[in-house]
């Protein structure tokens, strides 16, 4: 059966990419949960402080281009957003998201309608309704749900594996 | 039906007879490129794992360049850790030798192979007939481990490149103008690929400039034929391709340009995005702080050799500091032996060592607030270079130097005749 979660959104314009997901004078810190802070901080320097566990970000066109920074993804999991809904995603973003877990959702036709602070229900690969209009989405495959509900690649494969 | 050159090369890596757009294959990778970005992260993966192993250690290449030589303590650290574990499994390691994309083009990328680099730019590899493709360290990770990884088929858009670009237009100009064209994810998930009459007309530097900077239009890999001028640099360095493939008559593109070298014009993408591509006459006159001529993109001799012949006789202006970042040990050599490090440096300049530089953001050159650099560098945005609220223009090494002698955008027909 579907996954169904509500959630609070961010909302973010086109062409979000990884620089501006997590500068690259912080990437020396130490832990990815020490970049926290520091997420989104050229674009929208308060943001980080505004996300709570649980949140969505819907953003434009293109999210993620630029660096191949895996801290990208990471770095909002560990602010803990729920997914990232964007009218498309540059490709190295999409698998690093993957590869971390971090749920991805293709939708163009969300973004112009809604703002900060709007309420999204999503069924993951079915739809997203927000504010009583309802937005068709694709269904992920299989394998590609497989390693985003284990936590990410690595945790895929020891769970495959049988090592967990 | 017909496969176009990418199709061509994945086939092979999934030694398959042919493959169409949207499959997905498992392929065996041929060489695995990882710098100081990331490679501590994908350690750190690799130490946790239940059987730690690598496939083949002779495909792995590791280079610290992007914080070189490192800055803080904590990239000392993580640095440490790669360089310990590259000595401890035998993986080839290059440290303050060069940005990583020269150096893999000048020792170890041959026509007809899968390459995956650990770095965004590695589409780059195309200039010698070769698949380049970024990836994350997780993926990173299992190429290393198993040998193999998965690729979705991407749709190829053809450029047909027609005549020869006009004295004082660069492969730079031309490279800038088609992402300008066709926007910053005008190709995300596709294969660009580059033929036509006029690709014989660019050098091997022209070439690795176009295909470095695809994936600022968001794509996966760049690719050109192994011609003859790529053969011709392949032999003399020793090496010999793989295999040289062609794009089939009937290959099926998602899209084809035709593209006349002779109408590209000296370009400056602007403020914050690759894509925001104008005539550079259009940002004549901008004041700057800081000139850059380095970086994978545009660090090789013919570059120097563009820059230094412009400043022969003439100065950078008092209020510019102006970085000049040879992209390899071979090209500083080099450009030591025709005398063109001196040259910039007594016309002012600052010459740094082979590595990422300013374009990286993090190590030198580093912009402040309210500040304004002109860079050969691969990406402008935001905060890129330094402070979020600082300005990085595009440009190619010819605008950047011309740029760094009169303290503002300019092309170099603006430069006054030099005296004597």
């Amino acid at each position: 059966m579907a996954e169904t979660f509500t959630a609070r959104i961010w909302v973010l314009g086109d062409d979000i990419d990884t620089d501006i997901v997590i500068p690259t004078e912080y990437l020396a810190l130490k832990t990815v949960n020490d970049m926290r802070p520091y997420a989104f901080s050229p674009l929208r320097p308060e943001l980080a402080a505004q996300i709570r566990p649980g949140d969505v970000i819907v953003a434009g066109s293109n999210f993620g281009c630029g660096s191949s920074r895996e801290q990208a993804p990471e770095v909002i999991k560990a602010l803990g957003v729920r997914c990232v809904i964007a009218g498309s995603f540059a490709r190295i973003f999409f698998r690093n998201a993957i590869n971390n877990g971090l749920l991805l959702i293709e939708c163009p036709a969300l973004r112009p309608d809604v703002a900060d602070g709007d309420e999204v229900t999503v069924t993951v690969g079915k739809e997203i309704v927000c504010k009583g209009k309802t937005y068709p989405i694709a269904s992920l495959s299989d394998n590609l749900l497989e390693i985003i509900n284990a936590g990410g690649l690595v945790k895929a494969m020891r769970r495959r594996n049988g090592l967990d | 039906m017909g496969m176009t050159l990418a199709e061509k090369i994945i086939a092979s890596a999934a030694g398959v007879d042919s493959v169409r757009p949207g499959d997905i294959h498992t392929v065996e990778l041929d060489l695995l490129m990882s710098n100081d970005g990331t490679t501590h992260l994908t350690i750190d993966m690799y130490n946790k794992l239940a059987h730690p192993h690598i496939a083949d250690v002779d495909k792995l290449v590791w280079i610290v360049d992007h914080n070189c030589p490192s800055d803080s303590p904590k990239t000392a650290a993580s640095q440490k850790k790669m360089r310990d574990f590259a000595k401890t499994h035998g993986i080839t390691f290059y440290e303050g030798k060069g940005v990583c994309h020269q150096l893999m083009m000048e020792n170890h990328v041959r026509p007809g192979q899968l390459i995956f680099g650990a770095d965004s730019h590695t589409c780059a590899y195309g200039a010698l007939g070769a698949f380049g493709t970024g990836v994350g360290c997780t993926d990173y990770l299992y190429a290393m481990v198993t040998g193999h990884s998965w690729v979705l088929v991407p749709e190829s858009l053809k450029f047909n490149l027609h005549g020869r670009l006009n004295p004082g237009v660069t492969a730079r100009d031309l490279i800038l103008t088609i992402i300008g064209q066709i926007g910053a994810n005008g190709a995300n998930y596709k294969a660009m690929e580059f033929g036509g009459e006029g690709l014989a007309t660019l050098t091997m530097s022209d070439r690795i400039a176009v295909c470095n900077l695809c994936v600022e239009a968001g794509a996966k890999t760049a690719v050109m034929e192994a011609d003859r001028v790529a053969l011709d640099y392949l032999t003399a360095r020793g090496r010999t391709p793989k295999a040289v493939f062609h794009s089939d008559p009937d290959a099926v593109y998602a899209q084809t340009y035709d593209i006349d070298l002779g109408s590209i014009v000296p370009v400056v993408a602007k403020p914050h995005f690759v894509d925001q591509v104008v005539p550079a006459t259009e940002c004549r006159g901008i004041p700057i702080d800081e000139a850059f001529l380095g970086s994978c993109n545009n660090g090789r001799m013919e570059d120097l050799r563009a820059g230094a012949a412009l400043l022969r006789g003439r100065k950078v202006a008092d209020a510019v500091r102006f970085l000049v970042v040879p992209a390899s040990g071979e090209v500083y050599r080099q450009a030591l032996t025709e005398g063109l490090l001196k040259i910039f440096m007594e016309a002012g300049a600052i010459v740094m060592n082979p590595n990422c530089s300013v374009c990286w953001g993090s190590c030198q050159g580093v912009i402040g607030e309210g500040e304004t650099l002109i860079s050969t560098g691969t990406r402008n945005f935001k905060g890129r270079a330094g402070h979020p609220g600082s300005f990085v223009y595009l440009a190619s090494a010819e605008t950047v130097t011309a740029s760094a002698i009169l303290g503002e955008i300019a092309t170099a027909d603006r430069l006054p005749p030099v005296e004597g």
